[in-house]
């Protein structure tokens, strides 16, 4: 229990130092959140007048009557659904052929399925659309979902794979010696042990898909996305306060699932033996 | 009567290590038997075998007259109890013993009366609802050897059963496991690198040693009647004397092994009985194990004698330091020949 630690010797203890220039860190990460967060209050729509001469909730008003944003956000949200989807599937399938056997090969493959999250976003999404058009397909919805999908299926077979190597092998070997065929073994212990690993990569995947801009501007052809359209709002300073509001209601979306997958990995309590 | 288990010249190699080498054996139904050799003999290797984990390279296995050796584990009638118990953790303790009925289909009423029955067998009644984390170590091993037994399998396999276990709670359970095997009547193979448990607890023992079996016997055969120095110095730890030691001791080059226990030691003034081996030697250094002590004697540049001394027979041990020079003599009958 972490409360019942004792007391560290002062040696151990940060110093002043160290403590200001951490709290300044995470100001200077986290102020432009706030900055973003004031902004979709302000009476003032053409600059970032500080402070602002009064507050509203004027822009909320416009915000939600604008149909091009519902438009964004709804695909926005269908895409990270279904990139998330299939990184879930495809990702535990991965995670399931590579944890445990030993092949040749194996290194290779497993760097081909992790690379696409160390690849420049630029790069796989000229590769995607090259690779598109070469098989004469039109960029829309699924050719967003199947760009997605590259690096979100990283996401999760790395907590799988992660997961799985914890599980200690005589537990499949105990299941199968009781009779279990194997998707029973995998219905009724492999998938309990998962599921948490699961969860919280499928919503970092998902919190993944729906703020991707770069590979998204090669493989959406004429659908926006969410980011897409803040990134076009930027040059039209018309209502400039209503991308705060988006921005403000994205954040909401975005930290939900973050927290939740955050509280769903922490170290299990409860121990495994 | 049909061998509950037959192994037939089985052979099993990992890369270029030869786990086990042509081992053939059988268990009768109803035995006791021990797979008994240090890490690395083959021994494990054998019980996966015959679990269905591991397939063999060559060779067969039959349980019960018929061949499995391309039987899954799931369709043998055999169940294991694991060294790591391998108990599922998101499972109560009655779930677990449940588990090999879950499988098979059968209703959750049905499941949970034979499994509260299981517990009872193993004195855990109270337990089922527990997970197993709540539970402690010797806990823990009955719930595994419950959900074992709850497929009522012909054959009961368990991997280093005590392994885990603290001194006082092994022996408590090497006495209920023999208790157990006695009135279910159904076969256990176990494994064990431990010789006090395989010779207390099993009908025969099959010593292993780099992938072969050395002997396969009765315990009392093994510990009296040793047939190579191996067996020797592991089950029981015997001296054993190489031919060129038996030279110089007794004339005769032919290997032999005599028991501690077994050797002499005599006070200055002393002469040993008529017909015994005699040698000199100098105390290489006196262990004391509480009811009994055991010296090392070197008796020659390549040679030294373990001696042990029951602490009630008072026959000066406790004045004898290292560099002492004693005497040491043993009857003939007393050593065993050993295969070269």
């Amino acid at each position: 229990m972490r409360s019942e630690q004792p007391r560290r010797p002062s040696w151990e203890r940060p110093s002043l130092l160290t403590r200001v220039m951490a709290a300044a860190g995470l100001v200077f990460l986290h102020a432009p959140v706030w900055v973003i967060t004031l902004y979709a209050f302000t009476t003032e729509d053409r600059t970032y007048q500080f402070p602002p001469p009064g507050l509203t909730l004027h822009w909320f008003d416009v915000a939600f009557a604008r149909n091009d944003i519902w438009e964004s956000m709804r695909l926005s949200l269908l895409v990270a659904s279904a990139a998330t989807l299939f990184a879930i599937v495809l990702g535990t399938l991965a995670a399931f052929a590579l944890a445990r056997r030993t092949f040749s090969g194996k290194e290779s493959i497993t760097l081909l399925f992790v690379l696409p999250i160390a690849l420049p976003g630029i790069l796989t999404g000229l590769a995607l659309l090259a690779g598109i058009r070469t098989i004469g397909l039109e960029p829309g919805f699924w050719t967003i979902v199947a760009g997605h999908a590259t690096f979100c299926l990283v996401i999760v077979y790395n907590n799988v794979v992660a997961r799985l190597r914890r599980i200690p092998p005589s537990w499949v070997e105990a299941s199968m010696d009781l009779g279990a065929r194997g998707h029973q073994t995998f219905r009724y212990v492999l998938l309990p042990q998962i599921a948490t690993a699961l969860l919280a990569g499928g919503m970092l995947a998902f919190a993944l898909s729906f703020d991707e801009i770069i590979v998204t501007l090669f493989t959406a052809g004429h659908e926006r996305t969410l980011p897409i359209w803040f990134y076009s709002e930027l040059f039209r300073p018309r209502e400039r306060p209503v991308t705060n509001v988006v921005a403000v209601v994205v954040i909401l979306v975005t930290l939900a699932p973050i927290l939740l997958a955050y509280y769903l990995t922490r170290p299990d309590e409860r121990g495994s033996d | 009567m049909t061998p509950a288990i037959e192994l037939r010249a089985t052979r099993r190699a990992f890369g270029s290590v030869i786990a086990l080498d042509s081992v053939s054996l059988t268990v009768a139904p109803g035995e006791f038997f021990a797979l008994l050799g240090p890490s690395g003999s083959g021994k494990t290797t054998c019980l996966r075998l015959i679990a269905g984990f591991d397939q063999p390279d060559s060779g067969t296995i039959l349980l019960d007259g018929e061949d499995v050796t391309n039987t899954p584990p799931f369709a043998r009638n055999v169940n294991t109890v694991f060294q790591d118990y391998a108990l599922f953790p998101h499972m109560t303790v009655a779930e677990n013993v449940a588990y090999g009925l879950r499988v098979r289909g059968i209703a959750a009423a049905e499941r949970s009366k034979q499994a509260v029955a299981m517990l009872d067998l193993v004195r855990l009644g109270e337990f089922g609802a527990r997970r197993p984390h709540q539970l402690s170590g010797g806990q823990r091993q009955r719930v595994a050897l419950a959900r074992a037994l709850i497929n009522r399998p012909k054959v009961l396999l368990l991997d280093e059963p005590l392994g885990a276990l603290d001194l006082k709670l092994r022996e408590e359970m090497q006495a209920e496991l023999k208790g157990l095997q006695q009135r279910l009547g159904i076969t256990f193979v176990f494994v064990t690198h431990d010789q006090g448990e395989a010779l207390s607890m099993a009908d025969r023992v099959a010593v292993f040693s780099q992938g072969r079996i050395e002997q396969l016997d009765t315990p009392r055969e093994l510990y009296n009647r040793p047939q190579t120095a191996f067996v020797a110095s592991f089950v029981g730890s015997a001296n054993v004397v190489g031919r060129e030691a038996a030279r110089f001791l007794t004339g005769s080059s032919r290997a032999f092994a005599i028991r501690p226990e077994l050797i002499d030691l005599l006070t200055p003034d002393e002469t040993a009985a008529d017909g015994c081996v005699q040698c000199a030697g100098e105390v290489v250094d006196v262990l004391y194990h509480g009811a009994s002590s055991r010296l090392r004697v070197r008796v020659d540049e390549h040679t030294t004698l373990a001696v042990a001394r029951a602490e009630t027979m008072g026959d000066g041990v406790a004045g004898l330091a290292t560099g002492a020079r004693v005497r040491l003599a043993w009857r003939p009958e007393h050593t065993v020949p050993l295969q070269d």
